[in-house]
């Protein structure tokens, strides 16, 4: 077993675990924070996205013990005093999501995404998007949710 | 999916993962953006009993230029060559081929070292190397030793790293005036390993003919292929419609694909004559100051 220390959506977490513990696995189980969902499990899929450290990753392809002295932030650290983040409310205004399974990875992924780039073209969008698949299809609108979070974004609204 | 049970370290220096490296013996393997090893260890394709983390070494992940050379530390992800003003400018076949491996996520952990020390014919970044005739540096307990990429790819899955070595650099000379490369590959869909990949690298002499050729292939065969055939066709040639469109069948000659998922080996031979004519052409163009 290994202690290590990992700031989560801003709270500093404590744990003993095994080294080959998946970092998703440390989320879900470990911290109970079940938002972060587990999809394809083999690397492809991004609905295990989450920010270490300003950058996004696939957190079933990290091992918990590499985020020890990290700071990250998963779906539930977007929402800040009850007030929705731009891109969960780009995500609302334009019905960015049907089954709702690969939102928290797409919403990590624009996290990262539009700190880096806050005036995007909407091919821009979709190359950033390509290691988050959608199996609803409903790519069109997740592109639009971006474009409105990113508009939010450069007004000042995060 | 989980592993089966490792020991874990996390050295601070180079000296003390190489160190490790020599103490723990073969059954040890070094852990850098993970993006193969974890899946692999996930499947239980391979279970090493002791894993060397080397992302808290620092200074190792530098994109730079220097002495000529634009230089690559361990460390560097595959994210930073993408968005580097030098490799868009100086080295567009590097931002081509960056583009094209597994997808953004994947790219943000994925160290470029890595993608040739995994020893990989599938992986994308050997064909360019071998076009762009780089070096690798490898650093182990008796210091440093450069490696010529052509030799750096002996068999499937293997490099010539010793196993106390790490890959530590790669150096790639700078292209002279009138140069130009390009790197095309076919994918099923973003993500996939290259159904076929073609790296090409000229330079044209005052006459515009082709004064020196490097072209690699990625995934037909058991190593990643430096075409030398091809090479050496092209040199001293004006590069005509006709002698692209040959180049092509040369490199389509050269390669060794076999039957798999991604297609016939007749399908990734036809696709590689295709592919080199392509890159060749995009090539040429940016050797006269295209893009």
């Amino acid at each position: 077993m290994t202690t290590i220390k990992v700031k989560v959506n801003g709270v500093e977490h404590s744990a003993d675990i095994e080294p080959r513990m998946l970092l998703v696995h440390f989320i879900r189980e470990t911290l109970r924070l079940t938002g972060t969902h587990i999809g394809c499990d083999t690397s492809h899929c991004g609905a295990c996205t989450v920010v270490m450290d300003g950058r996004a990753l696939k957190s079933c392809t990290a091992f918990a013990v590499q985020a020890d002295g990290r700071s990250i932030t998963t779906v539930e650290g977007l929402e800040q005093d009850g007030k929705l983040h731009p891109l969960q409310d780009g995500f609302f205004q334009e019905h960015g999501l049907q089954c709702g399974y690969c939102t928290p990875g797409m919403l990590m992924t624009g996290l990262a995404f539009l700190s880096e780039n806050n005036n995007p073209t909407d091919d821009e969008i979709r190359h950033a998007i390509s290691g988050n698949l959608c199996r609803c299809t409903g790519y069109v609108n997740i592109v639009k949710a971006y474009q409105h979070a990113a508009q939010k974004m450069r007004e000042g609204g995060a | 999916m989980i592993p089966r049970s490792f020991e874990y370290f996390s050295p601070q220096t180079l000296d003390e993962a190489v160190a490790l490296l020599q103490k723990l013996g073969p059954d040890a393997k070094l852990l850098s953006g993970g993006q193969s090893l974890i899946p692999m260890m996930k499947l239980r394709l391979v279970s090493p009993e002791y894993i060397i983390d080397i992302n808290r070494i620092t200074g190792l992940d530098y994109v730079s230029e220097s002495d000529g050379h634009l230089k690559i530390g361990a460390l560097a992800r595959e994210h930073q060559l993408e968005s580097s003003e030098s490799v868009k400018t100086k080295f567009p076949i590097l931002a081509d081929t960056a583009k094209v491996i597994a997808d953004p996520l994947v790219r943000s952990q994925a160290t470029v070292c890595g993608n040739l020390a995994h020893g990989d014919p599938a992986n994308d970044h050997p064909a360019t190397m071998l076009a762009l005739g780089a070096t690798v540096v490898a650093t182990g307990p008796k210091g440093k030793r450069e490696i010529a990429i052509a030799d750096f790819f002996p068999g499937l899955f293997t490099t010539a790293l010793e196993p106390e070595e790490i890959l530590t650099e790669i150096r790639i000379p700078f292209p002279p005036p009138k140069s130009g490369g390009a790197y095309l590959k076919l994918e099923r869909k973003v993500g996939d390993f290259a159904t076929a990949g073609v790296a090409v690298q000229i330079t044209l002499d005052d006459s515009g003919a082709c004064k020196t050729a490097g072209v690699g292939l990625t995934n037909v065969g058991m190593t990643p292929i430096k075409a030398t055939q091809t090479e050496a066709f092209l040199v001293g040639k004006k590069l005509d419609e006709a002698t692209i469109q040959q180049a092509g069948e040369t490199a389509a000659s050269e390669s060794q694909p076999m039957d798999d998922i991604r297609g016939s080996a007749e399908y990734k031979r036809d696709l590689v004559r295709v592919l080199t004519a392509r890159a060749l052409s995009r090539a040429l163009a940016r050797a006269k100051g295209g893009a």
